[in-house]
């Protein structure tokens, strides 16, 4: 690790401040991924600015027709709270399956969507049940959130603060694991609610997508049969000593399927 | 910078580059060698130490983070006391440690375990302790051991 | 006082477990010397290239900078290379290729990792800072990963004198007796095999401390060895040219070793010699993808196999052809695993009259292969059973079947085979008849329909293997080109107050030592298991030593310990015939304590001890006060532990995901002394079998020799949950030729394991037409194959 300048600060307008006094600043949330990045020495910060110490981060609520979590919210507990497996328990699911004990136990859901991995799960969480990401001066759509591989919607400075996600009729969470990183080599959420039916990937692709021809055919039925027949293509798909893109494609099918019934068994 | 943070019941210090890891600050400075390093990708679990009471890897928490924080080792974990945590001694009852590398963090993720998931399952065992590695043991006689420690700690 | 059962036998609770569990372990990288600075070795970012020059002069200057070293520096003073221990002859009868293999990078550098500079400074990110300071100036060239591609004509020169990289060819084996078997044979299996290349990955990084003391003229190493003796005298002879005397090598406690930590490694060479130039203690501690550039890697075979059977299916010959990587250079007994390791055991547990075996190795632009768990055996298993496996699915034979057919009949011992190797004894259809049992073989049918009705294959594999373990003897591995001896050195040492301090040249690295050499030490000596204490790893505290790998320390560590413990025992009753005023014939001695037959009178082994350092009423004329005995032992024969292995999976058709559901262990181990240990054993040996084949394969690019698998993000180890809950069990035949009766009991999971592993997915998957899988089954790879298979047979 390179050497850097930590700061903490306490609060938004303070980490906001502090970051663009920076010549070349990286907020820290956990750290989980942050921080092995920075162990391999494959970015240089000039300034780690850590987000541990804001209050206004944290906590999980239940506030109408939405379940919103704090930004600097840990996996663990998002997955032990009670607002979440009430009200979207394949969110729980979902946080619950994150790294390991320990990285849920530091890791949070805004230093996971900020750092956009392609194959992260809250990605797909996100854009499979319609979330909104709010920050400190704006909201954004999980359609528009998730660019590119490792790269948001975010400006520089821009914190956020919390994600806001609209409880679904159903939804299901289902993750073929990488065997090595326990990432997703394929990860699907599926869900329906107001909004109709979202289907979205992780791990197949350089970024989380959606596929559309699926929430057609699972809007007019709800089954795992519904979809059984669509093959996404496998074009621009990942490819890697776990997996061809053409596996990836086949697994984004069963594993949809496996979302549908876990959506299905749930509600 | 100055780091300070309560390490097994005792208040500790030190002026560390902001670049310290904890289990650098742990092992380099307050010289509890027992935390371990065995990979620089966060996966091994061999760093396991508790951060105010939860299981955490200590080579993916920078020492900064951990300000003002209750930090348990390995050597904290029985107390200062003479005999072994009982996950400690069932490690040693069901020989769930071979050559030793991995076992203060396999034991500290045990006990934060049992506290998460009482009375959990071989099943359940075995999934939530993916985050450690163990090269030796083949993970049986480990499942063995946290089954036993868990009753003799009696949900605590 | 212990309170538990601690006689041979026993699962007594381990001595050092207590340190290890309360974090007082101490092990190479908890050690600090005073004044101690740190080393950073700046490696080959390269697989293959021209080293024009190195410019040091940027990072001289850098903060807390000591000293930079290269290659050049270390043949100004005369370094050598790093020794090879065997040497193999080639077919042709010249000695194998041995090319140079400094401890740093002399013009070129053959693999990503390579050693190019060490870069010493006050801390360690110091070091590491500086180094990327350090200005290499390469031309690169191209690169050649696989063994197949390497041996081939035109390919890149890993070294440039060594032609098509050809280290040796090498045979075992009558080939024209071979030839006529497979002429007359009604049946004959074929299969193309590869045995995927593994990183050892124990848990520990290795480490080293060096320290030169000037007024003592005394180096001291501490070092993550598996044999410290070896590697003090390698070090000291072939690299430094230092007096041996003079060199004090230690490894303390130390994080598994799995065979990575027998070689003598550049970084334990040239910290010893730098601590001198630098006048400094130096610590170097590999981070974790140091470990996967530069560990010598396992396995990496690619390999024709052959076996001829009559209408009976009786084995009529068996034809190998294998190519073995060895990476850029020659690790220290990295020539011996894929011959005399390897092709000694393709007989098997079977009769197979006439077997022949080529070996070619090659060198390539990857890390040096070297002995991993098993070492050349898990090679030899996997070419045999899978063969096995095949031909019994070929010619509708059972599993169980084919194998007792073939069985070597447990009164053919002593048995010679025809690959060189003579069984002392076993009894193979014992432990396969236990095996199916505990297997429940029998409601496999029902478990497989079952599974069938959730959509998922079931399938059972079956190995039936032998292994040879306790390295032997001497002279005839000197015969075959072994440099070193095979023996192993023990030391008993009773104190006046009748405790024991035991010094073993094995090392123990999870094996648990301290306990089961205790426990021998105790039971033989009639003494309390906690007044035994066991002494390894320092060259200054035991006289000598091979160290620990080959499942050799209880037979060979032990029994020099046997042989020592025979000399207290002798002595002590010449002592105690003294001083009962009896005749030494008339001494009979058990369970510590020596009695004149038919009387009462007696004395303890405490009170003998007492009185060999006390000498008052003592037969000094006779006898030297003092009650300390050493033993080296040269085993007579290898051991042969075998055993039979019984795998069930379960195959997830859409995703290919395998799951082990069931592991049956039944082995057959010789004597046991502590059961506890033999079962953790066989647990860890397993994982690391199932690890092989589902999970672990170390890819490199085949275009810029990048290790593609360089961290455990893509190195799949195996964790708690992708492995069953293990059966295990023994069925045991005590070895003829060691005292303990033992054979070794530290590779057997490793090696019987991965083939069981292999044919129970083809098992599951024949309804599907797959008939050949390679490791590791990944999902992709089960997935692939299944495909492959369904398209064929639509076709």
């Amino acid at each position: 690790m390179y050497d850097f300048q930590y700061h903490r600060p306490t609060s938004l307008d303070e980490a906001s401040r502090m970051l663009s006094g920076a010549e070349e600043a990286s907020f820290i949330a956990g750290g989980q991924t942050l921080l092995q990045t920075l162990r391999q020495r494959l970015a240089q910060p000039s300034d780690v600015v850590d987000l541990g110490g804001i209050a206004e981060l944290r906590g999980i609520s239940r506030e109408g027709d939405n379940v919103v979590i704090g930004a600097m919210s840990r996996h663990n507990e998002v997955a032990g709270s009670a607002d979440v497996a009430g009200a979207i328990p394949a969110l729980a699911t979902l946080a619950g399956g994150i790294g390991d004990a320990q990285v849920r136990n530091m890791g949070t859901i805004g230093g996971s969507i900020a750092n956009n991995d392609p194959a992260a799960d809250y990605p797909a969480g996100l854009l499979g049940l319609g979330a909104t990401v709010v920050t400190n001066n704006r909201e954004i759509p999980a359609d528009d959130f998730f660019v590119d591989m490792f790269e948001t919607a975010l400006e520089p400075g821009e914190i956020i603060r919390s994600v806001r996600f609209p409880v679904p009729q159903r939804a299901g969470y289902v993750k073929f694991d990488q065997p090595a990183s326990r990432y997703a080599l394929v990860g699907v959420m599926v869900s329906q609610g107001a909004g109709g039916v979202r289907v979205a990937v992780t791990g197949a692709g350089p970024s989380v997508f959606r596929v559309s021809e699926m929430e057609d055919a699972l809007g007019r039925d709800f089954s795992a049969d519904a979809i059984a027949g669509i093959r996404i293509p496998s074009d621009g798909l990942n490819a890697d000593i776990h997996g061809s893109p053409e596996y990836r494609a086949h697994l984004v099918t069963v594993i949809a399927q496996r979302a549908v019934n876990a959506a299905l068994q749930a509600h | 910078m100055k780091v300070s943070m309560t390490v097994n019941g005792k208040a500790a210090s030190a002026d560390v580059e902001p670049r310290t890891l904890l289990v650098e600050y742990l092992r380099d400075h307050l010289e509890l060698t027992g935390t371990h390093v065995g990979c620089d990708t966060g996966q091994c679990g061999a760093c396991t130490v508790h951060l105010d009471g939860r299981a955490v890897k200590a080579c993916s928490v920078l020492a900064g983070q951990a300000e003002g924080a209750e930090v348990t080792t390995i050597e904290g974990l029985a107390n200062g006391s003479e005999e072994l945590h009982p996950m400690q001694a069932a490690f040693r009852e069901y020989h769930g440690l071979q050559c030793g590398f991995c076992t203060p963090g396999m034991v500290m993720a045990a006990v934060d375990l049992v506290k998460t998931h009482p009375g959990a399952s071989d099943e359940t065992i075995r999934e939530q302790l993916e985050g450690n590695i163990c090269r030796c043991t083949g993970y049986e006689n480990i499942v063995r051991a946290v089954k036993a420690g868990a009753a003799s700690m009696g949900g605590q | 006082m212990s309170d538990q059962d601690t006689a041979i036998g026993a699962p007594a609770k381990r001595k050092e477990d207590r340190r290890f569990l309360t974090g007082e372990g101490r092990y190479t990288d908890d050690i600090d010397l005073h004044g101690q600075v740190y080393a950073y070795f700046l490696r080959s970012p390269h697989a293959h290239a021209r080293i024009n020059g190195i410019d040091t002069s940027e990072a001289m200057n850098a903060p807390g900078v000591l000293a930079i070293f290269t290659g050049e520096d270390l043949a100004a003073d005369g370094v050598g290379g790093l020794p090879c221990g065997w040497e193999i002859t080639d077919v042709n009868g010249e000695p194998m290729k041995e090319p140079p293999h400094p401890p740093l990078a002399q013009g070129k550098v053959r693999y990503v990792g390579d050693h190019v500079a060490v870069v010493i400074a006050e801390s360690y990110y110091q070091a590491k800072d500086a180094a990327e300071l350090v200005d290499v100036d390469y031309d690169m060239l191209d690169a050649v990963v696989s063994p197949a591609d390497a041996l081939e004509p035109g390919k890149p020169l890993v070294h440039d004198d060594i032609p098509n990289n050809q280290c040796y060819v090498w045979e075992l084996g009558d080939r024209g007796a071979v030839d006529d078997a497979f002429d007359k044979a009604a049946h004959v299996t074929r299969l193309d095999l590869v045995n995927n290349r593994l990183i050892p990955n124990a848990l520990e990084p290795r480490a080293a401390v060096a320290n030169y003391s000037k007024g003592e003229d005394q180096y001291t190493l501490y070092t993550t060895s598996q044999n410290p003796h070896v590697i003090r005298l390698l070090m000291s002879a072939f690299v430094l040219n230092l007096p041996e005397h003079k060199v004090r090598v230690v490894a303390p406690d130390v994080g598994g070793g799995f065979g990575s930590k027998i070689f003598h490694y550049a970084e334990e060479a040239v910290l010893t010699w730098a601590s001198r130039k630098v006048g400094r203690p130096i610590k170097w501690t590999a981070e974790r993808v140091e470990s996967f550039l530069s560990d010598a890697h396992g396995r990496d075979h690619v390999t024709h196999a052959e076996l001829a059977l009559d209408e009976n299916g009786k084995f009529l010959a068996m034809r190998v052809d294998t190519k073995a990587n060895m990476g850029a250079y020659l690790s220290t007994f990295a020539s011996s695993v894929p011959t005399i390791l390897y092709a000694t055991l393709l007989a098997g547990q079977y009769t197979t009259p006439a077997i022949h075996c080529q070996v070619t190795a090659a060198f390539t632009n990857t890390s040096p292969v070297d002995a991993y768990r098993g070492a050349g055996r898990p090679e030899a298993t996997y070419v045999v059973e899978r063969l096995v496996s095949a031909a019994g699915r070929e010619m509708g034979l059972d599993q169980a079947e084919i194998r007792r057919r073939n069985f070597i009949p447990k009164d053919a011992f002593p048995y010679q085979t025809p690959v060189a190797l003579n069984y002392d004894v076993g009894d193979y259809d014992a432990t396969l008849t236990e095996a199916m049992k505990v297997a429940d073989v029998d409601g496999f049918d029902a478990r497989r329909q079952e599974a069938l009705r959730r959509g998922r294959y079931r399938g059972l594999g079956y190995s039936t293997y032998i292994e040879a373990c306790g390295l032997a003897p001497s002279n005839i591995a000197g015969a075959l080109g072994a440099r070193a001896g095979l023996y192993e050195a023990g030391e008993i040492r009773l104190h006046p107050t009748g405790k024991v301090t035991v010094f073993t040249g094995s090392h123990s690295h999870g094996q648990g030592h301290e306990t089961t050499f205790a426990q021998i030490v105790s039971d033989r000596l009639g003494l309390p298991f906690d007044d035994v204490e066991v002494v390894h790893g320092d060259t200054d505290r035991i006289a000598f030593g091979m160290g620990t790998y080959g499942s050799r320390s209880l037979a060979v560590g032990g029994s020099a310990l046997m042989k020592a413990l025979d000399k207290v025992i002798d002595k002590s009753r010449k002592i105690a015939a003294h001083m009962l005023e009896a005749s030494e014939a008339d001494i009979e001695y058990a369970d510590g304590v020596f009695k004149v037959a038919g009387t009462d009178k007696s004395i303890t082994t405490a009170e003998i001890a007492f009185s060999a350092y006390v000498p008052h009423n003592y037969p000094l004329e006779e006898l030297e006060p003092g009650l300390d005995e050493s033993a080296f032992y040269d085993p007579t024969n290898f051991t042969y532990p075998a055993g039979s292995h019984i795998c069930e999976v379960e195959v997830d058709p859409e995703t290919g995901k395998v799951q082990v559901v069931n592991f049956t262990a039944v082995d057959d181990f010789g004597n046991v002394i502590n059961p506890m240990i033999v079962e953790g054993q066989v647990h860890g040996g397993l994982a690391q079998g199932i690890g092989q084949a589902l999970l672990e394969g170390c890819v490199y690019d085949p275009e810029s020799g990048q290790l593609v698998t360089g961290t455990y993000m893509d190195y799949t180890m195996p964790r708690a949950d992708d492995l069953p809950s293990f059966k295990v069990g023994t069925k045991n035949t005590p070895c003829t030729h060691n005292p303990l009766g033992v054979k070794g009991c530290g590779e057997a999971g490793a090696i019987g394991s991965p083939p069981a592993v292999i044919d129970a997915i083809i098992d599951a998957l024949a309804p599907l037409g797959v008939t050949n899988l390679d490791m590791p089954a990944t999902p992709a790879r089960v997935w692939e194959a299944i495909n492959k298979a369904g398209a064929t047979r639509a076709a």
